[in-house]
């Protein structure tokens, strides 16, 4: 299993016991166990198919479990809506880009900056009125360098744009912990480093769950790999230890 | 100046432009006008929905026809609202409005796309069998006559220039109120569950509470249009409420362009002009009327207010370069 490494005896961030989910006969997760700790980099891997979004939907509440649990700083969050999980500090972004393409830039990461704000309910003062927001918005958009088009609609950003945009919004909550699905799917390899470049800027107290095809993203990022087949955690270990496994190689590498 | 300030100054030159001409026309014209504000309200509440949100709600009849039957009710059972008291009707309808949208929200909220229109839709129809069996309340087929326009404060809202004023007063309060709350940060909500709904709930919002929400505003500006329309039309049948006037509503807001406000104004101006027009001159005139929705809906999938955008693309690909934001895009 993985080897915890509890920091000053605080529980993980995010804990998976025994966590599984089956469509009719299907098992696309099967009894997956897991725990993040603040500042951990870890990636799942695994061929198409194997579950690993599914995963992520029941971490994230799209799902609801057939069995297991989901914890969120020790709290079992398995039957919560997906909103309250975001609230205890998750953010995820999404294999299949899901932004709000007739709505700019800018709107989008305001509409992310609002989700945990008391404010979102106000409906008697413009949205124009909140500087903290749009200071906020400004900053996130600066400093991933995407100023320039923030007027622009998210319709007409190029795939790898949207692909950024995804991973903006993902932070634009402040999160303790991002899950993130195929960050570089579809990106050339300029842009998959490009991609990896910026997720080792982010702050290093933030929890990463990265789920990647691309192997120099994930030998980039990670430090731990698990390796998912058929719903099941084939796999854990260090990066080295993953491409050198006979198992993986077999399943994984081998195919990919 | 901003497009947005420009757009703004337009709509109040438009309206200004309204309140002045129409008081120095004739009564008919005077009449259409009042009946197409009452109605407007409903219309833009219904484009909340519709436009903002992203829910076409085939029901939207039965917030008019609770708000014009509670006032039609009070006013001859009960001698209520025909003084300063029209203020606390005003109030009564909306919250009678709300109240009910509360009560069909609860079902109609959970269902998306089709489904939310069927069961808007059958909700809708529920009112109308009320207000069609229920006779000891509601006067069944016939409905009630309201005989008496409400005085007060010197006004008199029976002359139909005063009357005119007040409704136009409202319809402003109520296009103000609405603007400012799709501009909020409540009503941008709105857009992003339009946009995408699932990506919203991931971003921490309780969309379905939202939804509810919305859902409840619109029935009570939806009451607020009854109350006026009770006034205006001097009856209130189950007409009112029959489906074909929730169809009409949605029309309008179609006609004129979704998610504008005001383009459900212009849709209910151009409805009710029609209409009367067309109908002392042909016998065909339902025709008509059809075949601008049809047009509409085929060539102008953005209503009235979406042809200067038309035009601009129009104009943009036929001078060789494409769009200049998709050009703008590309990465560097
Ligand atoms: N909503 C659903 N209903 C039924 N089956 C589903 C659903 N979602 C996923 N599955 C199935 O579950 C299995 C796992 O799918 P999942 O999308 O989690 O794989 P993945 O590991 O993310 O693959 P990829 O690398 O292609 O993204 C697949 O067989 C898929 O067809
Ligand atoms: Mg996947």
């Amino acid at each position: 299993m993985t080897q915890a490494t509890p920091q000053n005896g605080a529980p993980p961030v995010l804990e998976l016991k025994g966590l599984s989910k089956s469509f009719g006969g299907l098992h696309a997760v099967r009894d997956v166990s897991l725990q993040i700790f603040a500042g951990d980099r870890k990636a799942i891997i695994g061929p198409n198919g194997a579950g690993k979004t599914t995963l992520f939907n029941l971490i994230t509440g799209i799902f609801p479990s057939t069995s297991g649990q989901v914890l969120l700083y020790g709290e079992d969050v398995t039957t919560w809506p997906s909103h309250k999980r975001t609230a205890l500090g998750m953010a995820r972004t999404f294999q299949i880009t899901s932004l709000f393409p007739k709505l700019t830039v800018f709107d989008n990461v305001l509409l992310a900056i609002e989700g945990l704000r008391p404010s979102k309910f106000v409906m008697w003062r413009f949205m124009s009125s909140y500087r903290d927001v749009y200071d906020k918005a400004h900053q996130l958009l600066k400093q991933a360098s995407f100023l320039d088009r923030k007027d622009t609609e998210v319709r007409y950003l190029s795939h790898g744009e949207q692909r950024q945009l995804e991973i903006i919004l993902g932070l634009a909550s402040d999160p303790k912990i991002l899950l993130l699905d195929e960050p570089a799917a579809g990106l050339s390899s300029g842009e998959s480093s490009e991609m990896a470049k910026f997720l080792l800027g982010l702050d290093p107290n933030l929890a990463i769950l990265l789920i990647e095809h691309d192997m120099d993203v994930v030998f980039d990022v990670a430090d731990e790999i698990s390796v998912l087949h058929f719903g099941q955690m084939l796999e854990t270990g260090t990066p080295e230890q993953i491409h050198g496994s006979q198992k993986v190689q077999e399943i994984y590498l081998g195919t990919g | 100046m901003t497009s947005q300030q420009i757009k703004i100054l337009m709509v109040v030159v438009a309206l200004g432009a309204l309140a002045v001409i129409v008081p120095n026309t004739n009564s008919f014209v005077i009449l259409l006008s009042t009946r197409a504000l009452a109605f407007a309200i409903l219309v833009m509440s219904l484009d909340i929905l519709l436009g903002y949100t992203g829910l076409a709600s085939l029901g939207q009849a039965a917030y008019l026809g609770v708000g014009a039957y509670a006032t039609a009710i009070l006013a001859t059972t009960y001698q209520f609202g025909l003084g300063m008291d029209f203020w606390l009707v005003i109030l009564f309808g909306m919250l009678v409005g709300a109240a009910l949208a509360a009560v069909f929200g609860l079902l109609a909220i959970r269902a998306t796309g089709v489904y939310f229109l069927m069961i808007t839709l059958a909700l809708g129809q529920c009112v109308w069998g009320l207000a069609y069996r229920w006779n000891s309340l509601t006067g069944g087929d016939n409905g009630i006559n309201l005989r008496v326009k409400p005085k007060f404060a010197g006004l008199d809202l029976g002359h139909d220039v005063t009357f005119f004023y007040v409704v136009f007063f409202l319809f402003a309060l109520s296009l103000l109120a609405m603007y400012v709350l799709v501009q909020s940060p409540f009503g941008r909500s709105l857009a992003g569950i339009r946009e995408r709904e699932l990506r919203m709930q991931i971003l921490g919002y309780n969309t379905w509470l939202h939804k509810y929400i919305a859902f409840i505003i619109a029935g009570g500006f939806g009451g607020l249009s009854g109350v006026l329309w009770a006034h205006t039309a001097g009856i209130v049948s189950p007409e009112n409420v029959v489906l074909t006037t929730s169809v009409d509503a949605l029309l309008m807001a179609v006609l004129g362009g979704a998610g504008t406000l005001v383009g459900g104004v212009i849709g209910s101006f151009i409805v009710f002009g029609l209409r009367e027009y067309l109908s002392t001159l042909v016998p065909w005139w339902q025709y008509v009327l059809g075949a601008v929705y049809v047009l509409t809906i085929l060539y102008l999938p953005f209503g009235l207010m979406g042809i200067p955008e038309r035009i601009r693309q129009w104009r943009a690909s036929s001078g060789k370069q494409a769009d200049p934001k998709t050009l703008a895009s590309v990465p560097s």
